[in-house]
């Protein structure tokens, strides 16, 4: 019989305090479910970017995933300024951070890139002044 | 600084990055992490990568909130004076020897 779990975490923008908190509670779960080696690898990177996106950039956002059978899905979603131009946004070392996100080492212009790198599928869609909307899926 | 009871832990390589992007993307588990980055986001990043320790390079005293989270999260938190390029050659060759 095909199980399938979800969980589904929020997301608090502007926060620097904690980066990271949420994907490490995701990554345990994943592990308690058995996901290993690299998959769990590429669903960690892709979930930490994703978390410290909505830090960086949005005002709140959620991380939902649903693991099935064959792969990991997840959505990220936000409320917040969107993305304008997303093909730039995709460029490696293109960023909008400001220096005060770039100072702790974020904001470099390689989350999206890692994001899409790390999934077997990825589709983003962004509304100016609403928020994006980021669907991922891995491949167990 | 913390985690000294897991510094029994084996370092298989190790990785040199101040950009956090960077070292989540091409670090190894097992690696030990060397950075000039001191804030408490940089024990997440080594959690995450199962890290075998972190780094501070130029003598870099972490942040009090660092401290904390390595010592709650069990990573060993090391600060030495020396350069970035000095102890990575120091501990490529002892890993090498």
């Amino acid at each position: 019989m095909n199980q399938e779990y979800k969980f589904s975490f929020p997301v608090e923008g502007g926060n620097f305090d904690d980066t990271g908190k949420i994907s490490i509670e995701i990554k345990r779960l994943l592990k308690g479910l058995g996901i290993a080696g690299d998959v769990l690898r590429r669903t960690a990177i892709a979930i930490y970017e994703s978390e410290v996106n909505i830090i960086s950039y949005a005002w709140r956002g959620n991380i939902s995933i649903r693991v099935t059978d064959d792969s990991i899905l997840i959505n990220i979603q936000d409320s917040g300024p969107g993305i304008t131009d997303i093909e730039k946004a995709m460029q490696q070392g293109y960023s909008t951070a400001d220096d005060r996100i770039r100072e702790m080492g974020f904001g470099a212009g390689m989350g999206l890139f890692n994001i899409k790198n790390c999934s077997d599928s990825f589709e983003i869609l962004s509304e100016t002044s609403k928020g994006t909307l980021l669907k991922i899926s891995i491949n167990r | 600084m913390c985690g000294g009871d897991k510094l029994d832990r084996e370092v298989s390589g190790g990785y040199v990055g101040d950009l956090l992007s960077d070292v989540m993307a091409n670090s190894r588990e097992g690696d030990v992490w060397i950075t000039c980055q001191s804030h408490q986001n940089i024990v997440a990043v080594s959690v995450l990568k199962e890290h075998a320790g972190i780094i501070l390079v130029l003598g870099k005293e972490p942040d009090k909130d660092t401290v904390e989270k390595a010592s709650r999260e069990g990573i060993p938190l090391l600060v030495t004076k020396l350069s970035g390029f000095e102890i990575t050659g120091r501990i490529y060759d002892l890993i090498n020897a």
